[in-house]
């Protein structure tokens, strides 16, 4: 009895320590440093907020270039994460893939199929994965300047602008931010226009 | 070379290297000497003070081991109550409602035992409220609990001839204020300028490119990763872990939450050596877990990194690896690093999903958490190791002819019943649950359906699973292969028993051994002793683990993950 009068004292104190003190500096801590002032950090296109940097959206249109498949509820919903959780053997998964590598070509008819990239018919872990590989955009090239009708190698150019280095050029994967490319992308056909 | 693998490297020597003087300072820590941290000694006297504690109150095993249980199932309570009532909580702008009583009683006994199976969505089935004063403050105390109990074990160890082994409140305070609160004020720090976010409004609503609305789940979730990472909780945030793009934003935030799993657990093995003033033994005792680590690591980035034959067949191009499940900041070698480090300490975050890892991969995962032993849990890591040292003490004893003795002290029949049970316990909890899930799935099919048909793949992967389910349970590791349908009534009350007895069971034992190990008579060393600091003693010891722990596994091994990879 005597050891559980002590451990509802003990319990009450750490609260104040760590959901109290321990938040609060991290909290503040955040209201300075942190890039989104401890929301999410946002992404914006002419004064607009059109999303969240770190967050991926679901692109369909052939003006844009498009994220991984997804799985966060009916795709891209960054209230409800979530993975396909499918094995590697599962027959069902393997012919979604197959219907995705279909999909994929009738979409970029140019493309040979060796050539998909397989990051771009599989899910990501999260379903919100904000990013592509290089090869991922290069592939889709093509597809978006027809569908803008500008110049190939201008869109190229910004799919090369908008490849992340690796950490210190040495530790990790290179990548492309599909929602900031497309922002870029949509700033370089607005200022065409004009 | 490929900078995915230099990654790889980066992240395992960056956890050598920082955990030798992590160990150093831990076991100075609980000795009680003079650190740099000794401005917190305010701070624990008044939580001292507040509680009625008297911290320089020695303990014998016994009464070390009731505070410690009675603290726990106070936790318990109070979890319960919490998680039942949040919906009426403050702290609730999403309007989340309070959890069922089977999924509370399984949220509640998996974050009290340190293991955090998680069979609800972070960002549904908690409220901001339970998120902190639940969630976070169990994952802070209950590693704080299994460090407290090494702290005691190693008291025990150190001294000649003892009745006590320290006081418990004194450790588990230490761990807090010491060692888990610094720590994760630094990995916090480094979370929150990678894009972690840390507020308290609710969600963001978006309006997307394409004119859609997305709404953002946020929240204090800077708080609750470092932690998370730190005292081998693994209970993420979000629902997906450290997979999600907010809770894990950037590769260097990735190093910094992959390095923080295995920090502490290894720090403990050389603490263990610098407290009982053992270097040598300390260093067998890394030495030999290390080894069996990076096996595990070759095993997975190659399978990873290699690909899925299957959708090599398809005849695309599959250059980074099997990316199912994956995320590309992270990479698949990362991953790969990440979901042995997870199993191998009873962490259980992730940063991709070992559902859908290769067949080979997810053997290894299940493996490293069917042994339970290298690294570990923060402190209980390290003595499950205990258990199988006093084993391979009184083995090699027997072959040599001596009499079998640990640390000076002689270990006999009654130690050896101990750790045998503990040993042995594992395997039973984790092949009976499976055992008993498998029958119900094929003479029960009525039942299963009702609960929504748990399975998510089928064949060989869906008995791996099951396996998965309970092998996580048992070791307190909380990850699954997520397909499992398991917020269930069956699968929240059966693991949450499995939980219960892999905690609590081990740690009774393992302080009770050290406890009775202490009172003995000191036998001085001589020429006669069989040495337990020597390369052939880590190997015999790596033997025994070998043999009584991974070998039970192997017919289940074989029906599942290994015979899925035949089949690829």
């Amino acid at each position: 009895m005597k050891n559980l009068i002590k451990s509802l004292r003990i319990t009450l104190a750490f609260c104040v320590l760590f959901a109290v003190c321990y938040v609060l500096i991290l909290w503040i801590f955040a209201q300075f440093a942190g890039p989104g002032k401890g929301n999410a950090e946002t992404v914006t296109l002419n004064g607009k907020v059109v999303g969240a940097a770190n967050v991926g959206q679901l692109f369909t249109s052939d003006i844009y270039f498009w994220g991984r498949p997804s799985c966060a509820g009916d795709g891209y919903d960054a209230s409800s994460s979530g993975a396909s959780n499918k094995g590697p053997t599962e027959q069902p998964y393997l012919d979604e893939v197959k219907a995705r590598i279909d999909s994929f070509l009738v979409h970029h008819p140019y493309l040979k199929r060796q050539e998909v990239p397989a990051e771009m018919v599989t899910a990501s872990g999260s379903g919100l994965d904000p990013h592509i590989t290089p090869a991922s955009a290069y592939v889709q090239v093509k597809r978006v300047a027809q569908a803008r009708g500008m110049n190939e190698a201008d869109v190229k150019k910004l799919v090369d602008e908008a490849i992340e280095k690796p950490l210190l050029g040495l530790f990790g994967t290179e990548r492309i931010n599909v929602l900031k490319l497309n922002v870029a992308l949509e700033q370089a056909s607005q200022s065409m226009k004009k | 070379m490929n900078t995915e693998v230099l990654g790889v490297i980066a992240q395992v020597v960056l956890m050598v290297v920082l955990s030798y003087p992590l160990g150093k300072y831990i076991a100075k820590v609980y000795k009680g000497t003079k650190v740099w941290s000794d401005f917190m000694r305010p701070v624990e006297r008044l939580i001292y003070k507040v509680s009625g504690i008297n911290p320089d109150e020695e303990m014998n095993w016994k009464q070390f081991l009731r505070a410690l249980l009675v603290v726990n199932l106070f936790w318990f309570i109070w979890g319960m109550v919490l998680l039942v009532c949040q919906g009426v909580l403050p702290l609730n702008p999403d309007g989340n409602i309070g959890q069922t009583c089977h999924q509370a009683f399984n949220t509640c006994i998996s974050f009290m035992v340190n293991c955090n199976l998680q069979h609800y969505s972070g960002e549904s089935g908690l409220t901001y409220f339970t998120q902190l004063f639940v969630i976070m403050l169990f994952q802070f105390i209950t590693a704080a609990t299994g460090m407290a109990a090494m702290a005691g074990i190693m008291k025990a160890l150190s001294e000649k001839t003892t009745k006590t082994i320290g006081n418990f409140w004194r450790y588990l305070v230490l761990s807090c204020t010491r060692i888990l609160l610094p720590l994760s004020l630094i990995v916090g720090f480094i979370l929150i300028t990678q894009g972690t976010p840390m507020g308290f409004d609710g969600k963001m609503e978006l309006t997307t490119m394409e004119g859609a609305t997305q709404m953002v789940s946020q929240g204090p979730a800077a708080a609750i990763v470092p932690i998370k990472q730190l005292g081998t909780n693994g209970g993420g945030y979000f629902g997906i872990n450290s997979s999600h793009p907010l809770e894990n934003p950037t590769y260097l935030s990735n190093i910094a939450e992959c390095v923080s799993i295995l920090l502490i657990p290894m720090a403990m093995a050389f603490a263990f050596g610098f407290y009982i003033k053992r270097k040598k033994l300390g260093y067998s005792i890394f030495g030999v877990m290390l080894f069996a680590y990076l096996v595990g690591v070759c095993i997975n980035v190659s399978q990873e990194m290699g690909g899925n034959p299957r959708i090599d067949a398809m005849g695309i191009a599959q250059e980074n690896g099997a990316m199912e499940g994956k995320e590309i900041r992270l990479g698949s070698a990362a991953t790969a690093l990440w979901s042995v480090t997870t199993t191998v300490t009873s962490n259980g975050s992730v940063n991709g999903m070992h559902d859908s890892t290769m067949p080979l991969s997810g053997m290894i995962e299940m493996l490293n958490m069917q042994i339970n032993t290298w690294f570990g849990g923060v402190g209980v890591g390290w003595m499950n190791y205990f258990t199988f040292l006093i084993m391979a003490v009184f083995i090699s004893g027997l072959m040599v002819g001596r009499t079998p003795e640990f640390l000076c002290h002689k270990v006999e029949a009654r130690e050896m019943k101990i750790a045998s049970i503990v040993a042995l316990l594992h395997p039973f909890i984790i092949l009976v649950g499976t055992a008993l899930a498998a029958y119900l799935y094929v003479h029960a099919p009525e039942f299963v359906a009702s609960e929504g048909g748990w399975l998510n793949n089928s064949g060989f992967h869906g008995l791996g699973e099951m396996l998965y389910e309970y092998t996580s349970a048992a070791a307190n590791n909380g990850s699954g292969f997520e397909g499992l349908g398991d917020n269930t009534w069956f699968w929240n009350y059966s693991t949450g028993l499995v939980l219960i007895f892999g905690r609590f069971i081990p740690i009774v034992g393992q302080v009770a051994i050290a406890g009775l190990l202490a009172q003995k008579k000191y036998i001085p060393e001589s020429a006669g002793t069989l040495k337990t600091d020597t390369v052939t003693f880590g190997v015999m010891t790596f033997a025994v683990i070998f043999i009584v722990a991974a070998l039970s596994f192997f017919p289940v091994q074989a029906l599942s993950t290994l015979a899925e990879h035949f089949s690829l």
